[in-house]
């Protein structure tokens, strides 16, 4: 390391006079077509059962497909209901809590049930910022241009265009419920960029921001009484007997009891799939990110879209050992950071897509042997952070980067002083269940999504900032239509029939390995953390 | 790292009971290590949550140490236990009601005024905040003191747990900080001005547009954008 850590001092005068030239589309293609990880064949699997037969997905959530329910529904008795409510929020991350509130505010009885605590979500970990075109030289144009084509142009326009009009929306409900954002002294709100953004429009809360949203929403869900189920994920949706979504059953971890929860309408609204740990990737997600909406909704009949596109953010820590995959937010190259390989140079410009960015490492380390070798004898790249002070001037990692510099601190590193050593991790699921349109519906009526566990907003590739705007543009929309819709919903009988079916589908296709799924927790007790489970 | 008899292991007691865990490991995964699949007491495991509120001591020092079990390391010969959930008051209240910011806060947590000055939370704080100091802040009715000292809290509560004057700081400091949030700084001119834009329709016909426009459209666009560089300037998209 530290030979490598002189060229790296050495060279920086030079590289901080340089532009590292982008990439044409052409070799962007070429370089996501040699190196990403979704281009890896033996990664992947065709689906055999449900309606995404024949599409491929990466083999960890494959197997979540191919497995039987936790339940017998010979079992559980639809009829003795334990809630009654108009709209059920399952997930109570910032989508959820979103979605719950506005659902409330429109008038429904509204249960939001979790399978942790409210709040245990990935937003609460986002730590780059929001993303919304506030400022006069940006606009809702080019925000939508940015989004199409960090997606590959797969995204579902109409869903970018409500995210993009929304956004400043959204911004203005946040301030207003007191998130405090990175202000100047007259107001006027601090923005940076991130990875396929063309202006700064990122708006931050140091790198808490996704905390301090959070905090703030499940405060407001107190302040006005939204009831909430901690500790009961759902394990099956209900469906009525028209072929409805119309409730859930859950799961008591603190009781072992199953929960009959009846809704006029659900908004699912679960989150990623990080802790698989798709391909062997660490992941920067929650303890709780195991694609348990995915696997529900589809046995409920609900589409996927894109479960072969996952997202790796290009900065994960790669040393100190302890903090293997750990985030290290885009805003720091968004702030001036390089990426710089073993022999100190520059090799992708660091505002490219994250999708880009990240093959680009895994090019460098894996294929050019270019990489540093950390003591434990893993593999990353340089992040050169002094520069952002050099750049910024002194402090300025202090003021916005506080919470990652404590950490770095914990294991004596100065990363004001010293770069860091990352490589790309398991971030975010650009797929997710099909939204037919920019209320959150999904294939299976009176199903609604908000936030990552919803396909369609992202493309194949999210860019940095994108996925908090996402959960509360599509939380509120979703909510509110959840909400109305519940108001035109005449209760029938519920069946978990369609488990019956996909279990009789699983024994069609021969599929009789006895997993059970959702996942619901990992399992760390048995996986050591370097054979994946890392951080 | 292998769970092989090449490590170095070290004793720990988990709620009393002994177990050997591989050095170097945080308290979260020294757990695992022993068994405990956790349902309680994990969160994020990164540092953001607060779930995983964790009280310990060490052999031979009388000290009660505080801290996050996905942060801290395990040592040698530590006796712990989580503390999940502790019960906490949180004052509610309609932030669009509030007239006089300082003074709610006195009228939300009275029981700020019964701070002993002890020092006991600050001690607690596995995030090193200044607790003790924005407890006095608030009375003093500096929300934005209060507001940039708590700014890092992961409401894991163990502040709380610790308290003798029985304060529940955390819940009062996240009224604090919304308050400043919403009420101190002038409202962004340029977020309304785009509001107004937006109620008015200016950007409907251009989005709108764009939605039709085929893959290679866009792409033209997209390629012929100007990017707005990290210094302030702007550089083409390609090259």
């Amino acid at each position: 390391m530290r030979p490598s850590l002189r060229l790296l001092e050495a060279t920086r005068p030079q590289r901080m006079r340089e532009a590292f030239p982008r990439m044409s589309p052409e070799e962007k293609t070429a370089l996501l077509e040699a190196f990403h990880p979704d281009f890896r064949a033996d990664g992947m699997r065709e689906i055999r059962v449900g309606p995404n037969r024949g599409d491929h997905t990466p083999h960890e959530f494959a197997d979540q497909l191919e497995a039987r329910s936790r339940i017998d529904p010979d079992q559980i008795d639809l009829e003795r209901i334990d809630h009654d409510v108009d709209v059920l929020v399952i997930g109570g991350g910032g989508g959820g809590s979103t979605a719950a509130l506005i659902a409330q505010e429109h008038g429904a009885r509204v249960l939001l049930a979790t399978k942790l605590r409210h709040g245990d979500s990935n937003t609460t970990m986002a730590e780059g910022g929001i993303a919304a075109a506030s400022h006069r030289h940006d606009s809702p144009y080019l925000h939508y241009l940015d989004t199409m084509g960090g997606g590959r142009y797969m995204n579902k326009p109409e869903l970018v265009q409500a995210l993009v009009m929304d956004a400043p929306i959204v911004l203005d409900w946040l301030l207003r419920l007191g998130v405090m954002f990175d202000r100047e002294p007259d107001g006027t709100l601090i923005c940076s960029l991130a990875g396929g953004q063309s202006r700064k429009r990122i708006h931050s809360a140091k790198d808490y921001s996704g905390l301090e949203m959070m905090r703030v929403l499940r405060d407001e869900c107190r302040n006005r009484g939204v009831p909430v189920l901690e500790f009961s994920p759902a394990v099956e949706l209900i469906v009525d007997e028209r072929g409805c979504c119309a409730g859930a059953v859950l799961y008591s971890f603190d009781t072992s009891r199953y929960l009959i929860v009846r809704a006029r309408t659900v908004v699912l609204a679960t989150g990623g799939i990080g802790r698989l740990h798709i391909q062997g990737f660490p992941t920067t997600n929650h303890y709780g990110a195991t694609a348990d909406g995915l696997v529900i909704a589809y046995r409920a009949g609900a589409r996927l879209l894109y479960m072969d596109a996952i997202q790796y953010h290009p900065t994960g820590a790669a040393w100190p050992e302890q903090m293997l995959g750990w985030l290290c937010t885009e805003a720091l190259r968004g702030t001036g950071a390089h990426l710089v390989n073993v022999e100190g140079k520059r090799f992708i410009n660091e505002l490219e897509t994250r999708d880009a960015t990240s093959s680009a490492i895994i090019r460098e380390v894996d294929h050019r042997g270019k990489g540093v070798r950390t003591p434990a004898g893993n593999h990353g790249v340089w992040l050169d952070t002094p520069m952002i002070d050099m750049l910024g001037g002194e402090g300025k990692i202090h003021r916005l980067f506080a919470g990652l510099e404590r950490r770095f601190k914990s294991y004596g590193i100065d990363m004001t002083r010293e770069p860091l050593l990352v490589y790309p991790t398991q971030h975010y699921q650009n797929g997710g269940v099909e939204m037919v349109d920019a209320e959150g519906r999904t294939t299976v009526p009176n199903l609604f999504v908000a936030g990552e566990v919803g396909g369609g907003v992202q493309g194949r590739n999210r860019l940095g900032g994108n996925s908090l705007v996402d959960i509360f543009v599509f939380g509120r929309r979703a909510g509110r239509a959840a909400a109305l819709q519940a108001k035109e919903v005449e209760p029938a009988r519920l069946t978990l029939d369609h488990v019956r079916e996909y279990h009789r589908h699983l024994s069609e296709a021969g599929i009789l390995n006895g997993r059970v799924s959702p996942l619901l927790l990992p399992d760390y007790t048995t996986v050591q953390p370097a054979s994946g489970a890392r951080s | 790292m292998a769970q092989g008899t090449d490590l170095n292991m070290i004793p720990i007691y988990i709620m009393g009971k002994l177990h050997y865990v591989p050095e170097g490991l945080t308290i979260m995964r020294a757990m695992e290590h022993a068994g405990y699949r956790l349902v309680r007491g994990v969160g994020c495991r990164g540092g953001f949550c607060g779930a995983c509120a964790t009280v310990y001591r060490v052999e031979g020092d009388h000290r009660l140490h505080m801290a996050l079990a996905c942060q801290a390391l395990a040592l040698p010969n530590m006796h712990l236990t989580q503390l999940p959930y502790f019960p906490a008051r949180k004052a509610t209240y309609d932030l669009e009601e509030i007239s006089d910011p300082a003074m709610a806060a006195i009228d939300l947590y009275p029981e700020l005024a019964n701070c002993l000055g002890c020092n006991s939370c600050n001690k607690a704080c596995p995030q090193d905040l200044k607790v003790m100091e924005y407890v006095a802040a608030m009375l003093r009715g500096d929300l934005r003191e209060a507001a940039e000292l708590s700014f890092d809290c992961v409401m894991c509560g163990l502040c709380t747990a610790r308290c003798p004057a029985e304060i529940t700081q955390y819940q009062a400091a996240m009224y604090a900080r919304r308050a400043f949030g919403r009420f101190a700084s002038p409202r962004p001119v340029h977020l309304e001005d785009r509001l107004k834009e937006l109620a008015e329709g200016r950007w409907d016909q251009e989005v709108e547009r764009l939605t039709h426009l085929t893959t290679d459209e866009l792409k033209a666009l997209y390629v012929s954008r100007d990017m707005e560089t990290p210094t302030g300037g702007f550089a083409k998209a390609v090259g």
